[in-house]
């Protein structure tokens, strides 16, 4: 297996990386990942990233929260110490289900949006300690980064290619 | 973008106008059937004159909340509605014969023609001990010029908002008259955040004037927003449907439908945190109006719930189903009607106590007036350009994307 280069498109506007991506996807070059200051609008079918699961594991998330309110509800104040609160008599579950309707919501709610949020660090590997994959400290202020992996040969193709796409710089590793 | 070889005059077509014109000759047959065969007693009267109230409340609603939603895309300086802007004032100009409606039937009442509300009746009040106490609020004095000083006002911007978007497609200054826009509809905002409250208490609320909730108006703005959110859509699809609207992208349809998806959970967030409440805390002068609702409208109270939350909710969640127009269809129709079901459910108990129910009559005059209003609505959208001209925002909204 023959070794391969890392090339750095460094950028100072979005949209010209943009239009570079587009230019090097269509010559079959593969973007590899985009460093930016803020997400890019548009950018993931440019280099060719498959929509995010994330809502859906959001949506397991929530039905895994609901359920559990329901259950621990159901246990504490059907099945284990029946009270008697305003009145109301607790017999089954679905004659006081209104009153659980609350704490199911806040349940879902927060399983739903804690869960996406720890999905996304661990997914994106940015945890306490981890030290950063960013390959330039400038792309969390002012410039936009693209990253290509590719063999040696296409080198110079390469970077004549992101040079005329406009990018500010191009440091090959 | 270039709009010029985009065709931006709509004609109400002669399929559309005999499609309107079955359902209005269905609606008034059945509604007229009902009339001859139910106005003997008292009560069988009423009915009439409660679905009347139903149908005006519903539709003066529609095009009152359309008002709201097109003052809150001026005042959050929104740039996706400006596509849905023609559409939009299409509906709010049905506001000024919503209104007039509204006071007729209000004034009818004060006369005694019907008795949609028991505190009208001098009669009763004196026999009431409530009543009495709530007489400073509730006398006909006070209930026809808050009517009409609020109906005036939101005429008054109505009026004046859609002239201006005229005006400026005729070569106003579309910045300027923006800017003024934005300040009038943020006043125009704090006015009707209050009065609607306010109305909704006259309104609805008085029918069963024992009873308060302070939660009402808010339950009931939302009811009526989700029908001015569902009738927006059923436009943009009309005109795609008959291949107009290429403004219309699926960033446009998706936004729409996330504001149906949305409202939706407002209005059921709503009735159930005023149910739930009112449940739990089981005082007798708060259940009295889930009571009525609960011996004889079970049914229809819970379907209607159940339709209005679970619908939107399990349909509409993923953002493809937002995208897709034959969802939105079909989930707009079913949730439009069951909201119809709500406006009814707040009117009848009240005013009819068990004798209220859906029959042909009720179907009827739903059929009816949605045509009438349809018919109205197409008529006014066909006055002027689909898209609006010198809008600051216009190249943004075409561009949208999402």
């Amino acid at each position: 297996m023959s070794a391969k280069t890392i090339i750095h498109g460094i950028f100072n506007d979005e949209e010209k990386l943009k239009e570079g991506a587009i230019k090097l996807r269509s010559a079959r070059i593969r973007v590899k990942e985009v460093f930016s200051p803020f997400p890019i609008h548009g950018i993931d079918p440019i280099i060719g990233i498959d929509r995010t699961w994330i809502s859906i594991c959001s949506f397991i998330y929530g039905l895994t929260g609901m359920s559990l309110a329901l259950l621990m509800t159901w246990y504490m104040m059907i099945s284990d110490w029946p009270a008697d609160i305003g009145g109301k008599p607790s017999f089954a579950f679905y004659m006081n289900l209104p009153a659980f309707i609350p704490v199911t919501f806040e349940s879902t709610v927060f399983c739903a949006g804690h869960g996406m949020a720890l999905t996304f660090f661990l997914r994106s590997w940015i945890l306490p300690g981890v030290s950063p994959k960013n390959p330039d400290p400038r792309t969390t202020d002012n410039m936009f980064l693209m990253e290509i992996e590719a063999k040696p040969e296409d080198e110079e193709r390469i970077t004549a290619m992101l040079k005329a796409s406009g990018a500010a710089e191009v440091n090959i590793k | 973008m270039d709009t010029s070889g985009m065709n931006l005059t709509y004609t109400l077509s002669a399929k559309t106008k005999k499609i309107l014109q079955v359902l209005i000759a269905v609606g008034l047959i059945l509604t007229i059937w009902g009339i001859l065969k139910h106005s003997q007693t008292d009560i069988q009267k009423q009915r009439i004159w409660s679905n009347i109230w139903v149908n005006i409340m519903f539709f003066f609603g529609i095009s009152l909340l359309a008002t709201f939603f097109y003052a809150v895309q001026y005042a959050a300086e929104a740039a996706w509605a400006v596509a849905y802007k023609r559409i939009m004032e299409s509906v709010m100009k049905f506001l000024p014969i919503g209104a007039i409606l509204v006071f007729v039937y209000c004034l009818l009442g004060v006369l005694g023609v019907h008795h949609t509300w028991k505190w009208l009746d001098s009669a009763a009040v004196t026999a009431d001990k409530v009543l009495q106490n709530k007489s400073a609020f509730l006398n006909p004095g006070m209930f026809l010029g808050m009517t009409a000083v609020f109906l005036i006002a939101y005429v008054a911007y109505q009026r004046w908002t859609c002239k201006v978007s005229i005006d400026i497609d005729n070569g106003g200054d579309g910045t300027q008259m923006w800017k003024t826009n934005r300040t009038r509809a943020a006043g125009f905002l704090v006015f009707f955040g209050f009065t609607s409250v306010v109305g909704s208490w006259f309104w609805f609320m008085s029918i069963d004037a024992h009873w308060f909730s302070t939660l009402f108006g808010w339950y009931v703005f939302a009811g009526q927003w989700i029908g001015a959110i569902i009738t927006f859509n059923l436009i943009g699809l009309h005109l795609k449907s008959k291949g107009q609207g290429e403004f219309l992208n699926d960033s446009h349809q998706h936004d729409m439908g996330k504001w149906m998806f949305a409202v939706s959970f407002l209005w059921t967030y709503l009735w159930f945190s005023q149910f739930m409440l009112i449940w739990y805390a089981n005082l007798p002068e708060e259940v009295s109006y889930y009571q009525a609702r609960w011996d004889d409208y079970r049914c229809m109270l819970w379907t209607m719930f159940f339709v209005n939350f679970a619908l939107p909710m399990i349909m509409l969640m993923s953002r493809d189903a937002k995208r897709n127009r034959t969802f939105i269809f079909i989930v707009g129709c079913i949730i439009f009607f069951s909201h119809w079901v709500d406006t009814y459910l707040l009117v009848m108990p009240g005013t009819l106590g068990a004798e209220g129910h859906i029959g042909l009559m009720e179907i009827g005059m739903f059929l009816a007036s949605t045509g009438g209003f349809a018919w109205f609505t197409l008529s006014q959208l066909a006055k002027a350009p689909l898209l609006v001209k010198n809008h600051p925002y216009l190249q943004e909204t075409l561009h949208f994307h999402i």
